[in-house]
């Protein structure tokens, strides 16, 4: 149950600027982690990093005993990595049906593919109904799960997504969330960055918190939403 | 005009319009899933149109079979251009990307033309085979094997292309990556491969085109420049995103070309295609046959 993913010391950079300072942090197998801190902090860096769309300065990430961080992304998403990005990044002009297709793109998702989506289609019903929609002309919460759907037909061992709720109406993101924890309970590690801190720390069993490309604290989901400094600076709460 | 002959007219520019069409799918292609313009395009065309008039005049092949030798022969020239030239600049980002693929491929089309000069000489050639004459007349209207052949079978590669791009999983992550190539990295596809998988298709649409226009038009190593810009002009009438609607473009303009060559004056042909283009651009920028 140990170091699931490992990241050690990781530096990362646009051009002169430097987004991560060595970064440390761990997933253990089955968990819920959630990675919190403010806007601009390096929160969707680290994701993209991890997933190999950026590449690292320094430092190392591990996949048990597989080395990731010298892995091009389609190789990471073979390994069970999968991210759902930040603004869902779907293939707007595709259809539904498509989408997912190309979600099962991996041999090891291919072959498995029907019945991946038919468990697709029982997690978000709407999709099986809208299957030869175009993805572009759906509402916001559908093209979420959209999303989350496309990744989940790739068969990932660790589900990354980078503000799943970004943009969407409260009982929407609560169906969001519900779909996180039943993918953990099916045996799906989750990274989660969220800007909704609140709920975030309510579902994870541990976070991270990042500012400006650092780790500067981490602890039980729990106990940082009653952490009097994180209340105030993360959940918009005065100090008691 | 009787309508024998303006029905002569407009199957002609079908015909013509058929050679655009493909022509300018390959540029369409390249266009729109690596995001830039490839100048040398219409040097492809013209060194697909020497590997046929190469296999009829030495292996006294047929121009139609040797589409069997044209379409490898160009495939592997786009594998080795890509791996060479393009890969180097496909992954650049915003202008850099735009400049460098604009003077690179400005670049490379001096080179295959100068190349082409060297290997080829500057004599214009053709191919004639001996059905030439040859060809259908329906209700007055004549059609010629040959132009009927090219049609016929631009439109199958037409309809193979669309049933490659959407039915097959290589195909979808072309699409994919034309939509969103981080994305398409986030399925799990090597979008490397991708790139050379449609760079090699492009060379390989504008080697069939330069295969018809071995005996449609005559062959020079200068032929090249007036392909990119007939592909341009048909890739904007499209749509840019649209890869598949650049063969209906494709025939529109040719129809177009023919028709104004007939009522007005046929050295305006070009300039009216050019007023299409512009016209196009100014009204409906996204295109006649682009989705959105």
């Amino acid at each position: 149950m140990s170091n699931f993913l490992s990241i050690d010391g990781l530096d990362a950079s646009y051009g002169d600027l430097q987004a991560l300072w060595g970064v440390s942090l761990h997933v253990d197998e089955g968990e819920i982690v959630a990675l919190i801190g403010p806007n601009g902090a390096g929160k969707t860096t680290l994701m993209r990093t991890i997933a190999g769309l950026h590449r690292p300065q320094g430092g190392s990430m591990q996949l048990g005993d597989t080395t990731l961080h010298t892995l091009p992304a389609y190789q990471i998403v073979e390994k069970g990595v999968l991210l759902v990005p930040e603004g869902r990044r779907l293939f707007g002009g595709l259809t539904v049906l498509e989408n997912l297709e190309l979600g099962a793109y991996t041999k090891r998702a291919r072959e498995l593919r029907f019945k991946t989506m038919k468990h697709v289609y029982e997690t978000f019903p709407i999709l099986g109904e809208r299957q030869h929609q175009r993805a572009n002309t759906m509402s916001g919460g559908q093209q979420q799960m959209l999303a989350i759907g496309r990744a989940m037909m790739g068969l990932p061992k660790l589900l990354m997504l980078d503000e799943p709720s970004l943009g969407l109406a409260p009982l929407i993101v609560q169906n969001i969330f519900e779909i996180i924890k039943l993918m953990n309970e099916r045996d799906v590690t989750i990274f989660l960055v969220e800007q909704n801190a609140n709920q975030a720390l309510e579902l994870a069993n541990r976070a991270y918190i990042l500012e400006q490309g650092r780790i500067v604290g981490t602890g039980k989901g729990r106990d940082l939403l009653h952490n009097n400094e994180v209340r105030h600076a993360y959940l918009g709460y005065a100090t008691e | 005009m009787s309508i024998e002959s303006f029905a002569q007219t407009l199957v002609f520019g079908l015909f013509v319009g058929g050679i655009y069409g493909i022509a300018a799918m390959g540029l369409a292609l390249v266009f729109g899933v690596m995001k830039m313009l490839n100048i040398a395009h219409g040097e492809l065309v013209m060194i697909g149109g020497y590997v046929s008039f190469w296999a009829f005049s030495a292996l006294g092949l047929d121009p139609f079979v040797s589409l069997a030798i044209v379409i490898p022969v160009l495939f592997a020239l786009g594998l080795a251009l890509d791996r060479m030239v393009y890969r180097h600049i496909v992954r650049l980002l915003g202008e850099e990307k735009i400049k460098n693929s604009l003077l690179v491929s400005f670049g490379l089309t001096l080179v295959l033309q100068n190349l082409a000069q060297s290997i080829f000489t500057a004599d214009e050639r053709s191919v004639q085979v001996a059905y030439a004459g040859e060809g259908l007349n329906l209700l007055g209207v004549t059609m010629p094997y040959t132009r009927l052949a090219s049609l016929l079978i631009a439109l199958i590669v037409t309809l193979a292309l669309n049933y490659f791009l959407h039915h097959t999983y290589p195909g979808k992550a072309i699409l994919a990556t034309a939509e969103d190539f981080e994305a398409a990295e986030l399925t799990g596809i090597n979008i490397n491969r991708v790139y050379m998988m449609t760079f090699a298709l492009g060379a390989s649409l504008a080697g069939i085109a330069g295969t018809f226009v071995t005996f449609t038009y005559g062959l020079s190593p200068s032929i090249g420049i007036i392909w990119t810009l007939k592909a341009l002009i048909v890739i904007v009438l499209a749509g840019t995103g649209s890869i598949l609607g650049a063969f209906p473009a494709g025939l529109l303009l040719g129809v177009v070309e023919a028709v104004s060559g007939a009522f007005v004056d046929p050295t305006y042909r070009e300039v009216v295609g050019l007023v299409m283009f512009l016209l196009v651009l100014i009204l409906r920028p996204q295109g006649l046959f682009a989705r959105k």
